[in-house]
């Protein structure tokens, strides 16, 4: 049986989630350090940590995964 | 004249230091770690950027200097970009503050004025303390002022090119006009001399990253900015001397009685 999927961006790579995943759900799954800290946008727009959980996503999002880099 | 100096105070924040530094295109952590060392920065600048794989080392060294971190806004063409970028670094680092920066030119990294004071107005109506990187234009500046910015930075030059200050007489000016004003100076300084001269301006702080990343030894150089950073400031506040078109001998000029340096130096005893 196939779970119906969805094709999303996350930091610019392509990715196949489920249909009914959550920006929390993805995220997760994306992270491979689970004490970087970090920051989530969706389509441009800043999706508080309380929120990601209740954010639905949907086929064709950009999640962007942010987090504290070198800068001047 | 009193040795002890004011410190900087950004929106009732006192800082440590009037070299400000940034935490980019440094050889190595460890470098950054030793320039941190010598430098002696009142805060430090990071950005808010795309997650890679690596690891959690930055953000750790970064805390155990203990130093404030001021995330910018590098990069953000749109005032929307920009707002969106200062409301997730206040997430990431628990911190209002933010070095504005608009980018209007991607050749010579030049602030975009008109986007600036919108990006900043909507940021002080967030609570944020706006440090707005802008360029030398008076009338710019003097709007940010008017907004509520609690400093206004001028380039000295292209971020990164190292010229030093190509505008003296406007950074001048700017001094001049907004005397009240945190004014920094921001971008483009190569050498120590560089520091020194935008602190004999009367400027309240420099914030340079390149000048001492990309030196053949960072930490040395890190140190002379700091040394020039600080004989600046010196400089200004004990006055220096105004210019003059002719000579001014000094040794023909008529001796100062020995009775008069005695009563001068017993005045103060």
């Amino acid at each position: 049986m196939s779970t119906a999927a969805i094709m999303v961006k996350l930091n610019g790579e392509e990715r196949r989630v489920a249909a009914d995943s959550t920006a929390a759900a993805a995220v997760d799954a994306w992270r491979q350090d689970a004490d970087a800290p970090y920051v989530v946008s969706v389509n441009g727009d800043h999706i508080p940590r309380e929120r990601l959980a209740a954010t639905a996503l949907r086929a064709g999002d950009e999640v962007e995964i942010l987090t504290l880099r070198q800068g001047g | 004249m009193a040795e002890t100096d004011e410190p900087l105070r950004i929106a009732g924040r006192e800082l440590g230091s009037r070299l400000l530094l940034g935490t980019s295109r440094y050889p190595s952590p460890a470098a950054l770690a030793d320039c941190i060392e010598q430098a002696q920065p009142g805060f430090l600048t990071v950005s808010v950027r795309r997650a890679g794989t690596g690891g959690n080392g930055f953000y750790e060294l970064l805390q155990e200097t203990g130093l404030p971190l001021v995330p910018n806004t590098a990069g953000c063409r749109t005032v929307k970009e920009a707002c969106v970028t200062a409301s997730m670094a206040r997430e990431l680092l628990d911190t209002n503050w933010v070095k504005l920066e608009l980018i209007g030119d991607d050749e010579t990294q030049a602030p975009d004025p008109f986007a600036l004071v919108e990006a900043a107005a909507q940021l002080l109506r967030e609570d944020y303390v706006v440090l707005a990187y802008c360029t030398e234009d008076l009338a710019l500046c003097m709007r940010l002022a008017e907004l509520g910015c609690h400093a206004i930075m001028p380039w000295a030059a292209p971020i990164g090119s190292g010229q030093g200050l190509t505008q003296p007489e406007r950074l001048a000016l700017l001094r001049q006009r907004l005397p009240g004003e945190v004014l920094v100076v921001d971008a483009g300084l190569g050498r120590p001399s560089d520091a020194a001269a935008a602190m004999e301006l009367g400027y309240d702080a420099v914030l340079l990253n390149t000048a001492v990343a990309q030196a053949r030894e960072p930490a040395p150089m890190a140190a002379a900015f700091r040394a020039a950073t600080d004989a600046g400031r010196r400089a200004w506040r004990a006055g220096i001397m105004p210019r003059h078109s002719m000579a001014q001998p000094s040794t023909l000029a008529p001796d100062i009685p020995v009775d008069q340096y005695a009563s001068s130096s017993s005045s103060s005893s």
